[in-house]
């Protein structure tokens, strides 16, 4: 059953590729509008081996970073305070709920008036986007432990941050986790968005210059590069994740 | 939290609260960085009695309703049909979580060089953004139908059209309405940053002009318009929501 599953999922991402191979190669498809798969491949190929984007590629990944690590802190730190306190909640929630119909990109410019043209924005936007994604995880994983773990934590004079932090968040660990794979997702799209408006560098901006250049051979292994990057850290957490979940099941 | 009892009241508080916060950064950033609420509402009201503002409204309507349609049309279909199956949605979860993670941004030139410039990239990038997670939760939410339930309108020998209706809707409408919800805001924003880099109409555009001009109360104005709007149209969802769940609990 395991094998067949994974062999339809291979097939499920092989056929359409194979088949834009195809329909590139028989010429049914402009190499203008979009050149083959595996010259994508080639081309990336290409680009990471002669080395010139490696500071544009360091650069966005550095930048995703910190606003995923300060998005996962501050949001796991603000929902476990927002969990408290019942008026703060009702007041946030319908903010949160329609946070990502939001425009941030959109206090792009306020932002570079405050922190100056760099990396900051970019860095900012990209933690706007994933910080309430992990506040909303948090939130609704404190909300899934039963209550005799926090009575029993009051039984031990545990104080509220030593509950949080040795009873409730390992408890909630699965919804968190739901929270930091959403995070690690906003925080790309946030870095990568915000260097595509306004920015001198960063690989959004190596992209965005290539399109305008309509230079394909650069553009597509970039984009390649990108959706390769995002995929290939979902599908790792994706696989801890899991992992994780399994051996909590064995653990009862 | 009596203060909050009344129906709304916690809306109209966090929407004071916002105003104070956006004057308050007003205050510190300084006109060159963010328009007031004051000269903004101005602003806004000046362009809402005018004609161009609207052309720009209407073009941005238009994309997302037709965006919409296509992103709730299309991830019911692929949710529906792969949650009915074990082996279909098992083969499915990982490829669509995948494709949930990724920056569809960095898409947009191939968008661009697919459709052109125009109201067809804006549908094309809006629908990208929404249609995966109305499939996901959609597809959760046939998985989560109780067996008994399926094996029972097996036995009663109904129609498919007959199963869907009586079973299946009933069953997942509540998680297919979150799913519909995220997918609302999601295609909101898909069809605004489409506008913003690949069309010469819409309050996309707009925004991006006026970004590129620094004209903070455009900018300002546009970003009020689109949060009140996905405000009042995901508040809206989530209440129907609330009111399925209740309804399928009692």
């Amino acid at each position: 059953m395991r094998n067949r599953v994974a062999l339809y999922r291979i097939l499920a991402v092989a056929i359409p590729l194979v088949l834009i191979e195809l329909a590139c190669r028989l010429g049914w498809i402009s190499r203008l509008t979009l050149p083959p798969p595996s010259q994508m491949v080639v081309g990336l190929y290409g680009i990471l081996a002669s080395g010139r984007m490696n500071a544009a590629i360091l650069e966005t990944l550095k930048n995703v970073l910190l606003a995923f690590t300060g998005s996962v802190v501050v949001g796991v730190v603000l929902g476990a305070a927002i969990h408290r306190n019942a008026v703060a909640r009702r007041l946030l929630e319908p903010l949160f709920s329609t946070w990502y119909a939001v425009p941030v990109y959109a206090f792009y410019p306020l932002l570079i008036v405050m922190f100056g043209l760099g990396d900051r924005p970019e860095i900012l936007i990209g933690f706007m986007l994933a910080v309430v994604a992990v506040i909303t995880a948090t939130l609704s994983g404190l909300d899934s432990v039963p209550q005799v773990l926090i009575k029993t934590a009051r039984v031990f004079r545990l104080g509220p941050v030593r509950t949080a932090w040795q009873v409730a968040l390992p408890y909630a660990a699965p919804h968190l986790f739901t929270g930091v794979k959403l995070a690690v997702a906003y925080s790309f799209i946030g870095v990568i968005g915000a260097e595509f408006i306004m920015s001198q560098s960063g690989l959004g901006y190596e992209i965005r210059y290539a399109y305008d250049n309509l230079d394909n051979s650069v553009m597509y292994p970039l984009i390649v590069l990108v959706l390769v990057v995002a995929v290939a850290v979902n599908m790792t957490l994706d696989a801890w994740d899991r992992m994780l979940r399994e051996r909590r099941g064995a653990g009862r | 939290m009596k203060l909050l009892q009344p129906p709304g009241a916690a809306a109209v508080l966090l929407t004071v609260i916002l105003l104070a916060a956006w004057q308050a950064v007003f205050m510190i950033a300084g006109p060159l960085a963010i328009a007031s609420p004051a000269s903004t509402f101005a602003y806004l009201v000046q362009q809402l009695s005018g004609p161009d503002f609207w052309v720009h409204v209407w073009a941005t309507g238009q994309a997302f309703l037709i965006a919409l349609l296509i992103a709730i049309a299309g991830g019911l279909a692929i949710g529906l049909v792969t949650g009915l199956s074990a082996t279909a949605s098992q083969t499915a979860e990982p490829l669509l979580m995948a494709a949930n993670s990724i920056p569809k941004i960095a898409l947009y030139p191939v968008v661009l060089l697919l459709f052109g410039i125009g109201l067809p990239a804006k549908v094309a990038f809006g629908a990208i953004h929404g249609i995966i997670p109305v499939a996901i939760f959609a597809m959760n939410a046939c998985r989560a139908i109780p067996p008994v339930l399926l094996k029972t309108s097996a036995v009663l020998r109904l129609t498919p059209a007959e199963r869907i209706r009586s079973v299946l809707l009933p069953s997942a409408l509540p998680d297919i309405v979150t799913g519909i919800r995220l997918g609302f805001a999601l295609t909101l924003i898909g069809t605004i940053l489409g506008e913003m880099f690949g069309s010469k109409s819409g309050l996309g555009y707009l925004l991006m002009t006026a970004i590129g001009l620094q004209n903070t109360q455009m900018i300002m104005s546009v970003t009020v318009l689109l949060i009140a709007f996905a405000a009042t149209v995901s508040t809206a969802l989530l209440a129907w929501e609330r009111r399925l769940r209740q309804r399928r609990g009692g």
